[in-house]
């Protein structure tokens, strides 16, 4: 599948946006939130920012965007318009919780309500994002029982190291933080890897034979291109990445979003006691790193994808 | 609304194309361009039309395979391909605004270009590459079965088929209700073992496809190579000759 740049753009960074959205109501839901207007204004700025950058990058992606509001309506049935819903309602939710944090530094009753509000919207709207393209049968590589894990996994992650910037920078940091965020980095470590064995040895679905129907006669291979210029269906689905070139890429991502963040991150909160200066250093060097290797993750996980219409034109499957 | 209807549609309009007597001229696809291009879908656009890297919308294709062995062993079968208006079409589901949707009525799986946001997310859906992207109008577009054909009363009666139907010179494209057991389409089926593209996929196509007809059991005949006559009158000539 074609990976446009507006759409890595959309998923890496509303998941971390929603990543760190969900961290700040859960820290405020165990009272362990920095409850100050200047860390507030901070965090929800930049959550929100993320959040709001991603979904218009998803928006310019469209042929008709000034029609992106019809794509609430069909939340019955498309997972889309439930992902849109679900920001809207992630919005709604953080308004409040993110008023009483920063206006009134109060994130109890009332406001933990919003905050609980918040953390299941948050959560909600990355699962959605989720199954748009789990839910694509023809995409072997996107419909499996990994997608979904994955990316809660890696917005989690991606909140917690923002989660980790913020309090070390700004004060209110505790190694809790950084040991979950730490965590969490292995457990979608361990979660991406899984993915990768299993769309690695995961035999194709779909054949020219099964697609074609010619099985029958033996083996079928394409005489003629139904034309001499690429179409639509050879651009959006036939982008291919030479296999050397992917194996290097998946070795460039473990290490930029797994091994050097896990333990930058680790390397920070033990220092936590020692330097402030270090530790935010090293979490803001850790995020960096995560943020590229988001993009390469993301990058794959459209380029290595493959689709059934590709058969067609003579593609292996 | 992108919902699929709930009740089975009281007809399932759809295609067989009869993969033996396809000869692949591309005119099905030629005409399904000059209709459309005219229609409801309309228009059909081209980029660089008349220049190198010419791109546009066409519902319809033509492939060729080649299927079995090497040569005059295998079989060259043409291969058209357009929307086959599935009973399950996830390209319709995942439509986010309802413009994608399958008709109550007779299950033909239609656009509405005026609320299609041009996500691409229903070409995405589909395994079999029908629904295609309009750069010029922003939307997607499909085979519509011709809907402005078929249904169309000023048309003389016999007109009223799908314009890739109506222009096959060799009749390898029928059309009908599948819901009618004596519709031609459905005894096309039924004698011919019609079958499914990618039936894995779950999309349960209401078009269907009819198999090459078999070769003689013992292959093509074949011209045997010039030997020695063995005995008689030929035997002798070749022994004179060969001196």
């Amino acid at each position: 599948m074609f990976p446009a740049a507006s759409v890595i753009l959309f998923t890496t960074a509303s998941g971390a946006g929603l990543g760190l959205l969900a961290w700040l109501a859960l820290l405020a839901l165990l009272g362990l939130a920095p409850a100050t207007t200047a860390f507030g204004l901070t965090a929800f700025g930049l959550a929100l920012g993320m959040l709001s950058l991603g979904l218009m990058s998803s928006i310019f992606h469209l042929g008709r965007p000034e029609r992106a509001l019809k794509a609430l309506t069909q939340w019955r049935s498309s997972w889309l318009a439930r992902e849109g819903v679900a920001a809207l309602a992630t919005y709604a939710a953080t308004g409040p919780f993110a008023l009483g944090w920063i206006v009134l530094n109060r994130t109890d009753s009332a406001f933990a309500f919003a905050a609980a509000a918040s953390l299941a919207m948050s959560l909600t709207t990355i699962f959605c994002t989720a199954m748009i393209y789990a839910s694509l049968k023809p995409i072997r590589q996107w419909s499996n029982r990994w997608t979904a894990p994955v990316y809660l996994l890696l917005a989690a992650a991606s909140g917690g190291l923002l989660v980790v910037d913020l309090t070390s920078v700004m004060g209110g940091f505790r190694p809790a933080f950084g040991f979950a965020a730490a965590a969490l980095v292995v457990i979608s470590a361990a979660a991406k890897l899984a993915y990768w064995r299993h769309t690695d040895a995961e035999p194709p679905r779909s054949t020219l034979a099964t697609a074609t129907g010619l099985a029958s006669f033996g083996s079928v291979r394409l005489l003629e291109q139904p034309h001499t210029e690429e179409n639509f269906i050879m651009r959006e689905m036939g982008f291919r990445i030479a296999r050397k070139h992917a194996a290097k890429l998946r070795r460039l991502a473990i290490v930029l979003l797994f091994v050097a963040p896990g333990l930058l991150i680790v390397a920070a909160t033990l220092l936590a006691g020692v330097s402030t200066a270090a530790t935010a250093g090293l979490a803001l060097l850790a995020t960096l790193c995560a943020a590229l290797g988001l993009g390469v993750e993301r990058w794959l996980f459209f380029a290595q994808a493959t689709h059934v219409s590709m058969l067609y034109y003579g593609r292996a499957p | 609304m992108t919902s699929l209807p709930k009740t089975p549609s009281p007809k399932r309009l759809g295609l067989v194309i009869d993969l033996d007597t396809c000869v692949g001229c591309h005119a099905c696809a030629t005409n399904c361009k000059e209709w459309n291009a005219g229609g409801v879908s309309a228009p059909l656009t081209d980029i660089n039309a008349y220049q190198a890297e010419q791109r546009g919308v066409w519902f319809n294709r033509v492939f060729t395979y080649e299927a079995g062995g090497c040569g005059a062993d295998a079989r060259t079968v043409h291969f058209p391909k357009n929307c086959l208006h599935c009973e399950k079409p996830d390209c319709v589901t995942v439509c986010p605004t309802g413009a994608s949707y399958k008709r109550a009525e007779d299950g033909i799986v239609l656009i509405d270009h005026d609320r299609c946001i041009g996500c691409k997310l229903c070409s995405w859906a589909c395994p079999y590459g029908a629904r295609e992207f309009d750069e010029v109008e922003g939307v997607m577009k499909k085979c519509t079965l011709c809907i402005d054909k078929i249904y169309n009363e000023t048309l003389p009666e016999a007109e009223r088929v799908p314009a890739c139907v109506s222009t096959c010179p060799t009749g390898a494209r029928h059309f009908g209700d599948f819901n009618d057991p004596e519709s031609r389409v459905s005894r096309l089926t039924r004698e011919r073992g019609g079958f499914d593209l990618a039936p894995e996929t779950g999309y349960q196509p209401t078009s269907k496809y009819l198999p090459p007809r078999r070769q003689r059991a013992d292959g093509p005949a074949r011209l045997e190579p010039a030997e020695a006559a063995a005995s008689g009158l030929l035997r002798w000539v070749d022994r004179m000759l060969s001196r």
